[in-house]
């Protein structure tokens, strides 16, 4: 081989390093630089350490917090994956009402985040929501305002209206590559309409779900805006998630230091959850394999 | 097991065919043995994989019936027709162990541990998986898998009929040749009634003890390797089987001569009056380039494919090919070529055409 050894070609994946920097990197060091600092304006910085740190891990608004953004990321997984599927399951294959079916699916995924804490914060309300003034005409006792248990419902019935359908044409795309020939063999086969779920379906579908559970893990666990707007983190603290608390923490009660340190922990925290959770589910994919 | 009846059988896609060509499969009247190995022949459209399709119970038929035995089976699901069907790409349950996945149909039928354990060794030293029966299916080579599709079929004793759908589609060349003969053995073995389509004419032919040829949603021959070669019924299977096909002319027949442009063929037998418009046949292996007397022919090329060489030339202005054996010197001043006799077929308006009795010259 005659081949000159030339490594310029590194040089070309310069510009995705300049953007990764400026996008995530650099704005990423000011918060290392605040979580190990402590500052009263007027750029003055004391060093810290990891003092921040340390009282950030023996908070219990902490605590407390991250047991909520935990509890509410299990019951959306717990929710809308077995509900996407399913919903998945029974639409159209084809014709009109399978991309009729598509349309209205992929509606409430377009609207914005804000606006959806808006349209539910109104559907709820009791004097004049359809939702809230519906519940309280049939005698049902609802308040979402200040009732701890039905701000969480509402939280939760709107994230599955806003996020079912994403895992729902995820997993629609999966069982659409399904060649007809699987559930011919299987009729050959006598296998039962659970079989056919269990070992074709879902096998076959199992590359879609990894992601979709990503996603809305990773989107569950950081979730601000809705229920920002719709309960604001109350009644109490009963929907003060980890992204609300943060703001109210740095925003709010202006501790830069804090609330750095926090967020630091935070972006760890979802960071070795989706990397354990990725590394997890491929390494039993290969194992399968082997 | 069982013979398979397809009884005035007909296809159409359309809720209402008329003309003949609204269908897709033309009606035909068959019966196939019981245990017998059929190739379904025919190049891409030809209706035959629609055909497969009616027998395994995936197309009802629009018209005429299904016979499995004596049991009418047209209006039957695929389930409740026990037949195996192995698929153009390879289906296995990925999740499933190769053991799983051969005990999966007579597990589905509830029968007990003990049956289902001794069928599934059978069957897995059968097609030689013995050593993998714990793995993952899911791994496994397309051959493997499409072993395991076949082995999921003959699990069941009583199956009717195994069906394939171009099995050898994506498996290996060096594969290929494996998995048929393999495939030829368990025919031996079990006798179980096999319909093959291909539209790859050294599959069908090695596979098969009938051959069935298609063309055109119609069913133009069936017979054994030989009578597509020696007795094409149609000029379709005169120029689909052989490589190359047959040559073929347009001729006028008399008796037992055949004239084409002013010049004579005798014939080895002696025909009727032909209507229509009529044919001659003739294989390449069955012409010789001489310099005697004979037809004129213009060289074009010689192909050495090895084993003999093809020769390419024109006769009347109309492509011709000729087989030379692999010794044989070409000379220059070979320009005719002279048929034998008694391997020319006749056709009229594409159809063979059987010479008189007692016509022989």
């Amino acid at each position: 081989m005659d081949k000159t050894q030339n490594n310029k070609a590194w040089f070309l994946v310069l510009p995705v390093l300049v953007i990764v920097a400026f996008s995530a990197v650099i704005p990423l060091m000011t918060v290392v630089n605040y979580s190990v600092n402590d500052t009263f304006g007027e750029n003055e910085f004391f060093w810290n350490g990891l003092g921040w740190f340390e009282d950030m891990i023996a908070s219990d608004r902490m605590h407390s917090a991250l047991g909520r953004q935990v509890l509410f990321s299990a019951i959306i997984l717990a929710i809308e994956v077995p509900l996407g599927i399913f919903i998945a399951l029974h639409m159209p294959k084809k014709g009109f009402w399978a991309s009729f079916c598509l349309v209205l699916m992929a509606l409430p995924l377009l609207i914005p985040f804000n606006v959806v804490g808006t349209i539910w914060q109104i559907f709820g309300r009791v004097d004049i929501g359809l939702l809230g003034h519906g519940l309280a005409s049939l005698g049902v006792d609802y308040n979402y305002t200040n009732d701890a248990l039905d701000a969480w419902i509402t939280i939760i019935v709107m994230d599955v209206w806003h996020w079912t359908s994403l895992v729902a044409l995820l997993c629609y795309a999966g069982l659409q590559s399904i060649p007809q020939a699987y559930y011919q063999a299987a009729r050959i086969d006598q296998a039962s309409r659970w079989s056919v779920f269990r070992f074709i379906e879902l096998p076959k579908m199992s590359g879609v779900l990894l992601i979709a559970v990503l996603l809305r893990f990773m989107d569950s666990f950081m979730i601000y805006t809705e229920p920002f707007v719709v309960t604001g983190g109350g009644p109490g603290n009963s929907t003060t998630f980890l992204s609300i608390d943060l703001v109210k923490m740095a925003v709010g009660q202006f501790d830069l230091g804090p609330a750095a340190a926090f967020s630091i922990m935070y972006f760890l925290v979802i960071l070795l959850v989706s990397w354990v959770f990725y590394t997890v589910m491929t390494t039993l994919d290969n194992a399968e394999t082997k | 097991m069982a013979q398979i009846t397809l009884k005035n059988l007909a296809h159409s896609y359309l809720p209402n065919p008329q003309a003949e060509a609204d269908f897709a499969l033309k009606e035909m009247d068959h019966v196939w043995q019981d245990g017998g190995a059929y190739a379904l022949l025919g190049s891409s459209g030809c209706g035959k994989t629609t055909l497969l399709n009616i027998i395994s119970g995936i197309v009802r038929p629009s018209h005429g019936r299904v016979l499995f035995g004596a049991r009418d089976v047209t209006d039957e699901e695929t389930a409740a027709r026990n037949i195996a069907q192995v698929f153009q790409f390879p289906v296995v349950y990925d999740t499933m162990t190769v053991r799983e996945n051969l005990a999966f149909p007579l597990r589905n039928r509830g029968m007990d541990a003990a049956y289902i354990a001794a069928r599934v060794a059978h069957i897995a030293q059968m097609i030689g998986m013995e050593d993998r029966l714990n793995r993952k299916a899911r791994g496994l080579t397309a051959d493997a898998k499409q072993k395991i599709s076949l082995g999921r079929g003959m699990v069941r004793e009583d199956v009717n009929a195994i069906l394939f759908d171009e099995p050898l589609t994506v498996i290996d060349p060096h594969m290929k040749w494996e998995l048929r003969t393999q495939l030829k053995q368990l025919h031996r073995q079990l006798g179980h009634t096999m319909i093959y389509v291909t539209h790859d004419q050294t599959e069908a032919l090695t596979f098969a003890d009938k051959v069935v040829v298609m063309y055109d949603g119609r069913v133009v021959q069936i017979g054994t390797p030989e009578e597509l070669f020696e007795t094409p019924a149609h000029t379709f299977v005169g120029y689909f089987i052989g490589s190359p096909g047959m040559n073929l002319m347009e001729a006028t027949i008399t008796g037992n001569r055949a004239h084409l442009n002013g010049c004579e063929v005798s014939l080895g037998a002696s025909y009727a009056p032909v209507a229509g418009r009529s044919q001659i046949g003739i294989r390449p292996e069955y012409c010789s380039l001489t310099s005697g007397a004979g037809l004129p022919v213009t060289l074009r090329r010689v192909e050495d494919v090895g084993r003999h060489r093809i020769i390419r030339a024109d006769l009347f202005g109309q492509a011709f090919n000729m087989i030379a054996p692999e010794g044989m010197a070409i000379g220059a001043d070979m320009t005719r070529v002279v048929f034998a006799p008694d391997k020319i077929n006749v056709f009229a308006d594409d159809w063979r055409v059987a010479a008189q009795a007692g016509g022989a010259v």
